[in-house]
């Protein structure tokens, strides 16, 4: 039976094998593998990009104490960006469920419509929820929006839920049962943190300190955005670190939003400041990997 | 010489609701095309899989019919000049690329014209087809789109990944976005190969052998067989849902279906919350004993041919398990607040920004819940307490999990609570009827609750100017509004139409509009009846029912039709003569604008009313004066119509419209016989004025059930009666 780390391994794997940088997860505050910057910014532009690699996304609001088996405050998952997507791009996906063990032949396997959209990232494309035996295990979709900007070139991505995908190969209940590596659970290795993040998160986080690290992070964002046009040297322009203050308003205002501080109306609002950031980032992202268009007739 | 012809456009999985419409639109295109492109074809049929759409014809002309058209040229006059072709005519004869010989004169009603027969010999359906295609099939319409290349390439549901066309033994060359046509199709993804070579005659067999039912009934069909045969001798059934039928059989290429056990103590849970999970997040069949109660079972229908392991049924057995734990453990969570420790917190819930929050929402419903009570004489106080509550369950843990049943774990929760069965059933209740086949709420309480809350929302709404415009109404007004309809009519609650509109004419038109759809869509009321009935008064809708069966049993009659064509012209005349407002006096609507006038189907042969210019409108008498009365027909139809109008007072003071309508009909002789005898438009003034009260009142009297100058002559009616807007209209509320 294969541990967690063994199917982490072995997705991994086989992505390489099909052309794909492996990454390793981004070291800011994630709520998706989509906002990391491999996804984010690679998806924007002209160059193909194929990456691979997993992320712990957190989603505060979804935090158990540890003690619900199927939901996590952070869960791992697997994000594969195909850029621009294979005219075999399921097959290729079915390929992976293989490679981790599962006969197809021996279960069943159905695209329901699911259309992904991310109204903080200004982003949204059409896809499915891939069903294995009654159980969502993969989030599929094709791109067609990021950042507010059409894309030039459609990927695919993929999101494997990995403890999810783990608990059906090790027939498991609780995803804490999952043996991630071997004699060592997925409790072992991560009770504590789901425990001490829904304490954190439900009844310990300071709001005024959040909303106060809320409006720095976005205020240092601003001030960054506002410098990029008159820039002069655009390919040294902190792009990546004005995107960081974006992730980092995004997972604050998930944990205000675990904690109860952010009421109907004014959640609109801040989304809205949020995804503001998020388109302006993007922007300027596009503009910096253009390369400088020389009117023609200064080129001939 | 005709052949078979096959299209297949094989894709990614498409949405399962959308895969009809879209069959429809392919056959509508297809059909468009065949017509333009002069084509005969024969035997067209759709079927489809979430993988392809497939068209096939069973007989397709080889070749388009040969055209002939005649181009007309210059005058004759200016062509030839003593015999001999101008300019004009060998110019014309140029551009026709023929000699001056080819060409012929050509008579029109201006004068003789040079002219050419220009024939075309019909092009092969093939290379019609090839060229067509394409366009074609990115036509095809779809609620949404998406592009999977780079910017700017095709559009389709989901990416196209090949495509079979086929004339005969011929493929039918074309491409789309670099996916060419060919002969190949595609097997199911894990039973079939991933390519197939058809031919037209043996495409099912292939596919089938390949793991695809190729046809949609087919598949819904065995589902159902196989089910039955999976569930024979066990004790148990499905319990039948058409809808998940249907979704099961467009989600699956090669449907089977796995019957599932779970834990009975999850039965200690409602019901309805076991159903919902079941139903609408993992789209099982619940199962129910010989009893009908529910069983722990579900019937799972699998995109494969077989579980010979039992892998697939203990995944989702594991799946149910789960999602029933989260289940008990909100339900238990959510039993530790009452609602009514809830209220307050309604206020952090938003209902619509510009009107407030729920808790906002909550005080106007009450307040509206209770005048609603005392207008239909009923009990105030349960309708206010549930009122009070009915919203609150959008605070607890397993409403924002399964939305669906916002509602009714509202009412599940008060039952609990210990709340009086009026209240709990109220709230369990209020949101119905979810669509014109869900049926109204079934206890009082419910009905009031339900008409408050949905009032509230459309006077709020339309007094923000969020009023519903095409096929935009994002807070779905419109079902609200038949709801309350619905509510009206089919909870004998004779609430006025116009008082429930707050004052407000948009609102008031907006529901009137809905009782029309009600009545002609939903009921199957002739829109003529309808009309006729609405036009004599729309406030009491149980009333408007009431007219409308009386109109319908009446009809059939043999003087029904003909009297009203004779109401119909007593009207005109009316009019013509500026008598009276020539209408329904008893109606509060406006009566539609008449019909074009045309001559009364039944007006006496010898005798038309001639729109005789009147020098001053007569004016309506208090009475008929019986003195002035001819004898004859005149005095007859009075007669006639004075005991008449006694009978159909009564009748219409005992609601009892059909007694009333058929004495109405009973005059139709003495009607006939006035109008072939006697000319209204009298010389004297007098006489003229008498005779148009005595039409007036006739007209008035039958005018308070409807007006009979709206009911159009019965295959008239028949072939105007469809309605495309609403028809479509009613399919979104489906």
């Amino acid at each position: 039976m294969d541990t967690f780390q063994d199917v982490l391994f072995k997705l991994k794997k086989y992505w390489s094998d099909r052309g794909c940088i492996i990454q390793e997860p981004y070291d800011v505050e994630v709520g998706a593998g989509t906002m990391a910057p491999e996804t984010f910014l690679r998806v924007l532009g002209p160059k193909p990009y194929r990456v691979a690699y997993v992320q712990p996304s957190r989603r505060p609001a979804d935090g158990r104490y540890g003690e619900n088996p199927n939901r996590l405050y952070k869960h791992w998952q697997l994000q594969v960006i195909l850029k621009p997507s294979p005219a075999d791009v399921i097959d290729q996906y079915l390929g992976s469920l293989e490679a981790i063990g599962i006969d197809l032949r021996k279960h069943d396997i159905k695209f329901e419509e699911d259309n992904w959209e991310a109204p903080t990232l200004g982003a949204w494309g059409v896809g499915w929820q891939v069903m294995l035996d009654g159980l969502e295990i993969t989030q599929f979709t094709y791109f067609q929006q990021c950042g507010g900007i059409d894309l030039d070139l459609v990927p695919a991505e993929l999101t494997y839920g990995l403890e999810r995908l783990t608990a059906f190969l090790q027939v498991k209940d609780s995803v804490y049962d999952i043996e991630w590596a071997p004699g060592v659970s997925y409790g072992d290795v991560r009770l504590a943190d789901e425990l001490q993040n829904s304490v954190y998160n439900f009844e310990l986080a300071d709001v005024a300190t959040l909303w106060k690290l809320f409006d720095l992070h976005e205020a240092e964002c601003q001030r960054l955005l506002a410098l990029y046009p008159d820039y002069p040297e655009k390919p040294r322009f902190p792009v990546l670190p004005t995107y960081e203050h974006v992730l980092k308003c995004s997972h604050l205002f998930n944990l205000l939003d675990s904690r109860g501080a952010i009421s109907v109306t004014e959640r609109v609002a801040v989304i809205g400041r949020v995804r503001k950031l998020a388109l302006g980032a993007a922007a300027c992202w596009v503009d910096q990997q253009t390369p400088v268009a020389v009117p023609a007739e200064v080129a001939q | 010489m005709s052949v078979p012809f096959l299209l297949e456009i094989g894709t990614e999985e498409i949405p399962d609701w959308m895969i009809e419409p879209a069959l429809a639109s392919l056959s509508s295109l297809f059909g468009d095309l065949l017509a333009t492109e002069r084509l005969e074809a024969g035997g067209i049929r759709t079927d489809a899989t979430p993988r392809r759409l497939v068209l096939r014809a069973a007989e397709l002309a080889e070749r388009q019919a040969d055209a002939e058209e005649l181009v007309t040229g210059p005058p004759v006059s200016a062509a030839f000049k003593d015999g001999q072709p101008t300019g004009a005519a060998l110019g014309f004869a140029r551009k026709m690329g023929v000699d001056v010989a080819a060409l012929e004169r050509h008579e029109t009603p201006r004068g003789e014209y040079v002219a050419y027969r220009k024939k075309t010999a019909g092009r092969a359906s093939r290379d019609i087809l090839a060229a067509a295609l394409p366009e074609l099939i990115l036509k095809i319409q779809w609620p949404k789109t998406m592009y999977w290349g780079a910017k700017g390439g095709p559009r389709f549901i989901r990416p196209i990944r090949w495509l079979v066309a086929l004339a005969g033994t011929e493929v039918v060359p074309f491409e789309i976005a670099g996916v060419r046509s060919g002969a190949v199709s595609s097997g199911h993804r894990q039973l079939g190969a991933a390519e197939v070579p058809v031919t037209i005659e043996d495409f099912d067999k292939q596919l089938y052998e390949n793991g695809v039912i190729v046809s949609g009934a087919v598949r819904r069909i065995k589902i159902g067989a196989q089910i039955d045969a999976l569930l024979m001798g066990k004790g148990l059934r499905i319990r039948e849902d058409a809808a998940l039928l249907e979704t099961l059989a467009y989600i699956t290429e090669r449907p089977s279906p796995v019957l599932g056990t779970f834990d009975k103590e999850y039965l200690s849970l409602p019901a309805e919350v076991l159903v919902t999970v079941m139903r609408h997040h993992q789209k099982y069949f619940s199962v129910e004993d010989e009893e009908g109660r529910l069983a722990p079972h579900f019937v799972a229908v699998m995109n494969t041919s077989s579980d010979p392991e039992g892998l697939v049924r203990q995944g989702n057995e594991r799946v149910t398990r789960a999602r029933f734990n989260d289940a008990r453990f909100f339900w238990s969570v959510d039993l530790k607040k009452t609602l009514a420790d809830r209220v307050a917190d309604l206020a952090h819930v938003t209902f619509q920004t510009k009107l407030g929050s729920y808790l906002a929402k909550t005080k106007r419903v009450q307040k509206l819940a209770r005048k609603l009570a005392k207008l239909a004489k009923a009990d105030p106080a349960p309708v206010e307490r549930a009122a009070l509550l009915a919203k609150c369950d959008l605070t607890t843990d397993m409403v924002k999990e399964l939305t669906e049943l916002q509602g009714v774990m509202g009412g599940l929760y008060a039952r609990e609570q210990g709340e009086p069965e009026e209240v709990w059933r109220a709230i369990y209740e209020h949101y119905k009827p979810e669509s014109m086949e869900d049926a109204i709420p079934a206890t009082p309480a419910g009905r009031l609750l339900s008409l408050a809350d949905k009032l509230d929302t459309l006077q709020g709404c339309f007094k923000i100017g969020l009023v519903p415009t095409g096929s935009k109404d994002p807070l779905a007004l419109r079902r609200a509004a038949q709801g309350v309809v619905k509510i009206l009519v089919e909870g004998r609650l004779s609430l006025s139409l116009s008082k429930l509109a707050d004052g407000d004419q948009g609102l008031a038109e907006f529901l009137l509009d809905r009782v029309r759809y009600y009545f002609k869509d939903v009921r199957g009321f002739r829109y003529d009846e309808v009309n006729a009935v609405l036009a004599a008064g729309h406030d009491n809708l149980p009333d408007v029912e009431s007219r409308l069966e009386a109109i319908q049993a009446v009809r059939p009659t043999e003087n029904f039709e003909p009297l009203a064509a004779s109401f119909k012209r007593i009207k005109n005349i009316l009019r013509q003569a500026g008598f009276g407002g020539g209408g329904a006096e008893g109606g509060q609507a406006e009566a539609p604008a008449a019909p074009a006038e045309g001559p009364a189907p039944q007006a006496a042969a010898g005798q038309a009313e001639p729109p005789a210019p009147q020098p001053e409108a007569p004016a309506p008498q208090v009475g008929v004066d019986a003195a002035r009365l001819e004898p004859g027909p005149e005095t007859e139809l009075f007669q006639a119509f004075e005991k008449l109008r006694r009978r159909v007072k009564r009748a219409r003071g005992k609601k009892q419209y059909q007694a009333a309508l058929e004495a109405i009909a009973s005059i139709r002789p003495q009607v006939d016989l006035f109008f072939d005898k006697v000319l209204v438009n009298a010389p004297d003034p007098d006489v003229r004025r008498n005779r148009l009260t005595l039409l007036h009142q006739l007209l008035c009297e039958s005018s308070a059930i409807a007006d009979f100058s709206e009911i159009v002559a019965t295959e008239a009616a028949a072939s105007a009666g469809a309605d495309k807007t609403e028809l479509q209209e009613r399919k979104q509320d489906l």
